[in-house]
């Protein structure tokens, strides 16, 4: 018996080690976040490890993207400056041990809200900024163009730890397709493996379909078929059991929403200050004292929308102009005809 | 009894220091986790899954258990080190040999082999092995048969399977002829050690085994046929093979990598066992008639492996902690299906990493033992 001893020692250790996980220091006091956010000068942002249109970063490390906006927008609501923030790239599978453990204070990264997220893993969700629905990718010599078209046998190409293998299995079973699901760590990983012709299909939100097309070697030998198997509501995540930087984070991104719906934009921001519309001068600072109940100043919303833009300026710029979906279907505001409807700043 | 303060103290201290230690972390994660509502338990093992993994050695799907999801990235990353380990050692046992070959160009050769593989990250050998295969291999429309039957697609390898009639006497024909064979090497070193006889033990073995599973067929009534994959077409352009058996992409390309990777290890390990046993007791044994080959095998290796056996075994856990990387090409291994998946769908981090360090933890002390066990067997027992 003696003769393993050391590893009888290391296995004891190692059991020791199983209960000894920390995360960061006790005793949430109210709003921890904030003051710590203050403290150190940057808001902590987790995003995508490069989704165009999302949160994709340039060759200079600048981060674009309408995830990334809102992460800018709360940047300016509580230490004034929009480029305050350090982004933390996760992939799909890391993302939520890295917001519930500390090492982020935002999670905003294309992630669906669902009803175990929210409610399961010390997660809240505070709003939806991209309306999405996962879709598949095929290529256009292969001659599908509908889903109704798949064959038993397919191969599919997607991400692990994503609803989207869930949706997956839903869909092939619901139809009685047998399928071979092929699921990489990394996006970069799936496209790759997906272009080189491993798998008849990609699938992924439909979004995320639209901006990686635009990494394929030749985009337009790929389409995205019409149907939508699933519901995904993208959007910001916080941390459980911090109800004001919650409320912050959930009314920055409703304040760039509700700016664009009373045509406030960070060119004519300031001018607003003086219109006759109380709801518009509440949204820039002028009227009441929307900012005290988080523990911020005044123009912490007139800030977001000077330095960031409204929800229509963010989505133009990143999503619509780099061609990746220009047009905003649901994610236009209600008076449009679309599904955009934030509760009012007052 | 008299106990010095100054002997016990520091490792008194340092005990108590451990314990604080692990109990401040403890007491921190429990209070953490209640702040934010994360349960801690290990319930959800038994829960239905609900999703799908590409390749599995048992029967799985989305509506069997995350602990049956366990089991299945268990036996993958199992099956992935045993090809591995396998692999490895026939080449590093080559190689190791070849780089003390006195042949200038296999020497060289194998020292090249042995630095360009073990100087690239692996991971990187990975990718390479996996991406460079999916572009060089045909799809599967494409594909040329090999030997008619076998074909290497870009969607995987796919052979024909097996189909038997009366499998278990063939089965037993096998086993029978392992019983024999190991009954006449018994009796040969017998009646080598007492009369000094030598039995041509190698060539009965391969009779035999090749003889009993040949009654068999011939008497027994067992039958064997092929199931040939055959091509189907999907859609325009997009096809697949079906029947047979097929061996994903992934698997392979993980496979050959790590092999190559830890076979330029383990040829080290061969060279420096050969190289350790003196010059001087080969030269003795040539003396006293002994052909170059019955030098090797009766005197030289069995001294080399005691010197090649312990740090193989690094090699082999190396192996099997490697193949975690699997993760990075979509091969469905515990990191990935259980540390990645179901530990997405579940949220319970603590829990899982756990299982899977202590699954880790056990492969490799199971490895170890093993060859700890070897290593006893092999080592010069005192007379």
């Amino acid at each position: 018996m003696f003769k393993y001893l050391k590893q009888l020692t290391s296995l004891v250790a190692m059991v020791a080690v199983l209960f000894t996980f920390t995360t960061e220091t006790m005793a949430a006091k109210k709003s921890k976040t904030l003051k710590n956010t203050q403290k150190k000068g940057f808001v902590r942002c987790g995003v995508s490890q490069g989704l165009p249109g999302f949160s994709n970063a340039d060759a200079a490390g600048n981060w674009t993207g309408v995830d990334v906006d809102v992460c800018r927008a709360v940047a300016a609501a509580v230490l004034g400056d929009a480029n305050k923030v350090k982004f933390t790239p996760l992939s799909a599978k890391e993302r939520f041990t890295a917001l519930t453990s500390g090492e982020i204070d935002i999670l905003s990264r294309n992630t669906t809200w669902t009803l175990s997220r929210d409610a399961d893993i010390g997660l809240t969700f505070v709003g939806v900024n991209f309306y999405d629905g996962q879709g598949f990718m095929v290529r256009k010599s292969s001659g599908i163009t509908s889903t109704s078209q798949f064959k038993n046998g397919i191969s599919a190409c997607t991400n692990i730890g994503t609803t989207t293998e869930l949706n997956m299995r839903d869909f092939f079973n619901s139809r009685g397709i047998s399928y071979e699901p092929v699921a990489f760590e990394k996006a970069d990983e799936v496209v790759a493996a997906y272009d080189a012709g491993r798998c008849d299909t990609y699938t992924t939100d439909k979004s995320g379909l639209a901006a990686q097309r635009t990494k394929m070697k030749n985009p337009d030998e790929h389409i995205v078929l019409p149907e939508t198997i699933s519901k995904e509501p993208l959007g910001p995540v916080v941390r459980q059991g911090d109800s004001v930087w919650e409320d912050i984070v959930r009314w920055s991104l409703n304040t760039m929403i509700e700016a664009e719906e009373y045509g406030i934009t960070s060119a004519n921001a300031d001018s607003m200050k003086t219109s006759d519309n109380p709801q518009i001068k509440r949204l820039v600072g002028a009227e009441g004292e929307m900012g005290a109940a988080f523990g911020l100043d005044n123009e912490w919303n007139l800030r977001i929308i000077k330095q960031v833009g409204n929800y229509g300026e963010s989505y133009k710029r990143n999503i619509a102009d780099t061609g990746i979906l220009p047009d905003r279907g649901p994610n236009e505001l209600w008076t449009k005809g679309g599904i955009l409807y934030v509760p009012p700043s007052r | 009894m008299n106990f010095k303060l100054k002997d016990i103290g520091p490792q008194l201290m340092t005990v108590i220091a451990v314990v604080l230690v692990f109990g401040f972390f403890t007491y921190n994660a429990q209070v953490n986790m209640e702040n934010r509502g994360i349960d801690f338990g290990y319930g959800f093992l038994s829960q239905e899954s609900s999703f799908d993994v590409q390749f599995s050695l048992i029967e799985y799907d989305g509506s069997h258990s995350y602990f049956r999801a366990y089991l299945v990235g268990l036996l993958n990353t199992i099956l992935v080190s045993v090809i591995g380990i396998f692999f490895a050692t026939i080449l590093g046992v080559v190689v190791g040999i070849a780089r003390l070959s006195p042949n200038y160009l296999i020497n060289k050769f194998a020292a090249f082999y042995v630095e360009f593989f073990r100087n690239i990250p692996l991971l990187l050998q990975i990718f390479f092995w996996y991406f460079a295969a999916l572009r060089a291999l045909p799809l599967p429309q494409d594909a040329e048969a090999i030997f008619g039957v076998t074909f290497l697609t870009i969607k995987g390898l796919y052979v024909p399977a097996f189909i038997w009639q009366n499998f278990n006497i063939f089965f037993y024909s096998i086993v029978a002829a392992i019983i024999a064979i190991i009954i006449i090497r018994i009796q040969a070193k017998r009646l080598q050690e007492t009369q000094g006889k030598q039995t041509p033990v190698l060539f009965i073995s391969i009779g035999l085994i090749l003889i009993l599973p040949l009654l068999s067929f011939l008497i027994g009534g067992v039958r064997l046929s092929f199931e040939i994959p055959v091509l189907k077409q999907l859609a325009t352009t997009s096809f697949i093979y079906e029947g047979g058996v097929s061996l994903p992409p992934e698997l392979i390309a993980l496979a050959l990598s790590l092999s190559l990777y830890t076979a330029t290890f383990i040829a080290e390990c061969v060279r420096a066992g050969i190289q350790g046993v003196g010059k001087g007791q080969k030269e003795a044994a040539a003396s006293i008639g002994l052909t170059p080959n019955q030098v090797l095998k009766l005197v030289v290796m069995p001294q080399a492996l005691r010197i090649i056996i312990p740090p193989t075994t690094n090699q082999y856990l190396n192996l099997t902690k490697n193949s975690s990387l699997a993760a990075a090409i979509a091969y469905p291994d515990l990191v990935l299906v259980f540390a990645g998946t179901a530990l997405m769908q579940t949220g319970k981090a603590i829990e899982i990493v756990s299982i899977t360090m202590f699954t880790y933890l056990s492969l490799s002390i199971s490895i170890s033992i093993l060859m700890n066990w070897y290593n006893k067997k092999i080592a010069i027992q005192e007379k």
